[in-house]
């Protein structure tokens, strides 16, 4: 588990916030060089705790009007394999995420479609027909917000 | 509205967003400097609103997640935006979505440990406002956390 000193907390949530800033910009305003932005920046990345990076597309204005959570029950836990439901669902283009959970629900997935229709095919064609599921629950998302946490 | 070139530019970028404007022309066969423009031209028009780092909180000892499916109590007027507000205070609270559904809001929450997360639920979460009813999903793992569009 990598510690983290005041300065390496103030970059971590200025790269969650916006990535493309160049190691020069980003040492300016934390009075650092540039050297030495780039090499906490290597090591946040080494360690780990920047896991990667995600282009934020605004999925309405790219023609998904629609982004759905949907919580999946397996419907005959035992029976069927966990490996194959994960198989299955990884692999439906419009499932954006899957998270295994315990609790109400065995699955959380995240799912966009273009409107309403297309979601109740995605819905019919692809997840009711995953091997395993039994009963699902649909919530529309109506707003999204990401925070810094506590290292904000 | 967006043509093939720029799905395809989408497509490439999304999959790598720390690519190069040469990386990315050669990914998609077109020249850098149309790349370029194109990239700027989503920016602009706010289909693309930029790159995030992604934190591994388990990297940094937060090996808890849970998801906590909110109902809120709707005879008050301004439940929805107190609550936000007071949740937005909790540094262990790293995501706040509202939904139309059965549930109105959900956290992500994260702890260090199981008691850590206990404190954090008793003295941060339930002290929330407006809260008629809570269910906790626990986080065992993420099978697939791209969230990449089908473009």
């Amino acid at each position: 588990m990598m510690e983290l000193d005041d300065i390496d907390r103030a970059l971590l949530r200025a790269l969650a916030l916006d990535a493309t800033q160049s190691a020069g910009a980003l040492g300016r305003d934390l009075g650092l060089s540039q050297p030495a932005t780039w090499r906490r920046i290597k090591r946040l990345k080494d360690s780990g705790v920047i896991a990667g990076h995600r282009l934020q597309i605004d999925a309405e204005a790219v023609g998904f009007g629609v982004t759905v959570f949907l919580g999946v029950k397996l419907a005959t836990k035992g029976r069927v394999s966990l490996e194959d439901f994960e198989r299955a669902v990884t692999a439906i283009p419009e499932v954006q995420t899957v998270e295994h959970v315990l609790g109400l629900y065995d699955y959380r997935l995240r799912v966009v479609a273009r409107d309403l229709p297309d979601f109740e095919r995605v819905l019919r064609r692809r997840i009711m027909t995953l091997p395993g599921a039994g009963d699902v629950e649909a919530n529309v998302l109506l707003s999204e917000e990401r925070l810094t946490g506590p290292i904000g | 509205m967006l043509d093939d070139l720029d799905r395809r530019i989408l497509r490439q970028w999304q999959a790598d967003p720390t690519l190069s404007p040469a990386e990315l022309a050669e990914r998609c066969g077109m020249t850098p400097a149309r790349v370029q423009r194109r990239q700027m031209r989503l920016m602009d028009t706010g289909a693309v609103k930029g790159v995030r780092a992604v934190i591994d909180w388990q990297a940094l000892g937060y090996s808890v997640e849970v998801s906590l499916r909110v109902t809120l109590d709707k005879t008050v007027a301004a439940a929805f935006d107190e609550f936000m507000n007071a949740a937005r205070e909790v540094p262990e609270v790293v995501e706040i979505q509202t939904f139309l559904g059965r549930v109105d809001v959900r956290l992500s929450v994260i702890a260090q440990d199981m008691g850590h997360y206990q404190r954090v639920y008793r003295t941060r979460v339930l002290t929330l406002p407006h809260i008629a009813d809570i269910e906790p999903l626990m986080h065992v793992a993420r099978i697939k956390a791209d969230e990449r569009l089908p473009i």
